[in-house]
């Protein structure tokens, strides 16, 4: 097991976007994925794509990790580009393929729609790219704060979440020595049908189970020990504190709005 | 019932109505400063006292004392911060996703403000002796260092009593060694009272008082040099004592005669070389 071992995709870096607060990049990303399906021209596509573009270009994650995270959703921007693109039957047609024509609204409508994905995924994994999870988890809790007076357990969610996180890499050690043990009594993890392999895995899961469950009695025992009694009353160490840069971008991004309700047509 | 102590007084505790008594009608006090060492069996009843002492067990008969308070589900989240505990697998206490969260952690229970937090963190990550391991994450750690910080954890706080529950027994050799050390030099430094549950007998050898337990009551209890010395007494509950206490048995069995029960290597070597060149 590595010492460097990060959980999730957060790539350390020093950037405007790093140091902007997480509540911050929560918010704007929920409103840009809403104003995103406002856009209506190739001028407020441009206007929202220079955003993101420039999003990404200012946190300085390298290139190759931010494709990283569009790889598993290619295929489905390509899927659906193909889809309006042959199931669209409005407007001239545009050209023919192989005997099938292709009409120029569902050239236009594909692009569109493909773009929309592609923008959402982009600003989305930016998020997780810039952000560790610890701090998704803090800004979901501050965010979530308001829905305390509705009786939500929104301490407990943050608090089951940054175990989560903290207990990850316990558990993959154990999951590694456990398959080493079964493996020297005999199991066999590689080879075989699907359906054996499926079968192999069950002597890794029970033990992993029984020992997670262990560790959650101990777990819970020491906090009790150490005073744990709940979200009352509870002081926080790590604290959110909204800087200059957030009050920056919350205006540039106002004039984002204002420009893509600008160009709509 | 005084400040700074812990006392038992009549204790009997069992887990469920039908079950066993775990202990039974146990009495003993634990002044301010004291190290005392707790042995015994597995069973023998010696991990449900820890519990009892942190109120994360109630007794059924009999009264604990806690710095003049009695345990009780009301004075429980005064007691806690008066009682810090450390268990014995390092990663199953460990609750921050780093360890400067973890240290936090007790503090941020405790409703502490922010600043003092920050400061604490410092000081006791110092005393530990894990002050370049702020930012660490506990995968980075090793078991020793772990219990290191959750002790780090436990003196944040500023309790006046500290249970260590089997806290070297999953560590090796170098790590047992480190916590002892550690735990040795934050006892002299913050005049606190330390209670060790354990198996390890060198561990046993450095308290100032040992408590013997067997099947739910105390059975012995004196200096380690007292109890060291009644060896017949400890096996008979089938108890170990250190190698040192052994070889001084079949020295004495041999004619050597020995000025008193030697508790470690260093003690046993000047006994004899002084003896000897004194004929």
């Amino acid at each position: 097991m590595s010492s460097s071992m990060i959980i999730g995709q957060y790539i350390p870096a020093d950037s405007v976007i790093h140091r902007l607060d997480p509540r911050s990049k929560i918010a704007i990303i929920f409103f840009y994925v809403v104003i995103v399906f406002f856009a209506n021209s190739v001028m407020s596509y441009g206007v929202l794509t220079l955003f993101a573009i420039g999003s990404a270009l200012l946190s300085k994650v390298p290139f190759r990790y931010i494709m990283k995270g569009l790889k598993p959703v290619w295929f489905l921007i390509l899927f659906t580009f193909l889809l309006h693109l042959f199931v669209t039957r409005e407007g001239d047609v545009a050209f023919s393929l192989f005997g099938w024509d292709v009409y120029r609204e569902g050239l236009i409508q594909g692009g569109a729609i493909s773009l929309r994905f592609f923008l959402l995924i982009l600003v989305t994994s930016l998020l997780t790219l810039t952000t560790t999870p610890i701090e998704i988890t803090d800004a979901i809790e501050e965010l979530l704060g308001p829905l305390k007076k509705l009786r939500f357990p929104v301490h407990e969610l943050a608090l089951m979440m940054s175990i989560s996180l903290r207990f990850i890499p316990t558990l993959m050690q154990e999951t590694e020595k456990i398959s080493k043990a079964q493996a020297s009594r005999g199991v066999d993890f590689r080879t075989g049908s699907f359906k054996d392999r499926v079968r192999a895995v069950v002597p890794l899961l029970v033990p992993l189970f029984v020992s997670a469950f262990k560790r959650a009695e101990e777990l819970a025992m020491a906090m009790e020990a150490r005073g744990y009694q709940g979200g009352e009353g509870r002081t926080k160490l790590r604290e959110l504190q909204l800087t200059k840069i957030d009050v920056l971008v919350y205006g540039v991004f106002v004039l984002l709005v204002i420009a893509l309700f600008m160009t709509r047509s | 019932m005084g400040e700074r102590q812990v006392e038992f007084r009549n204790v009997s505790f069992r887990y469920q109505e039908d079950m066993p008594w775990v202990l039974k009608n146990v009495s003993f006090t634990i002044g301010p400063n004291e190290w005392v060492a707790i042995i015994g069996h597995n069973g023998s009843g010696k991990s449900t006292i820890a519990k009892l002492m942190n109120g994360l067990l109630f007794p059924q008969e009999g009264e604990i004392f806690v710095d003049g308070m009695k345990v009780s589900q009301e004075s429980v989240w005064d007691i806690r911060k008066e009682v810090g505990m450390v268990f014995q697998n390092p990663d199953n206490q460990f609750v921050g996703t780093t360890v400067r969260d973890d240290v936090a952690f007790g503090m941020e229970n405790h409703g502490m403000p922010r600043d003092l937090m920050v400061e604490r963190i410092k000081e006791s990550l110092k005393a530990v002796r894990m002050e370049d391991f702020e930012r660490y994450e506990p995968h980075r750690l090793s078991g020793g260092q772990k219990q290191r910080i959750a002790i780090a954890s436990v003196l944040a706080v500023s309790p006046k009593f500290i249970i260590l529950d089997e806290a070297t027994a999953m560590l090796d050799p170098k790590g047992r060694k480190e916590i002892m050390q550690t735990v040795r030099e934050v006892q002299q430094e913050r005049d606190l009272s330390l209670i060790t549950i354990t198996h390890d007998l060198q561990e046993v050898t450095q308290a100032s008082r040992v408590l013997v337990m067997n099947s739910g009551e105390v059975w012995m209890e004196g200096s380690p040099r007292e109890v060291f010395s009644s060896k017949d007494h400890l096996t008979e509950i089938g108890l170990d004592t250190p190698f040192v206490s052994k070889m001084a048995d079949h020295l004495k069995a041999e004619g050597v005669s020995l000025a008193r029960e030697p508790l470690n290597h260093q003690e046993l070597l000047e006994d004899l070389w002084t003896s000897r060149s004194n004929m």
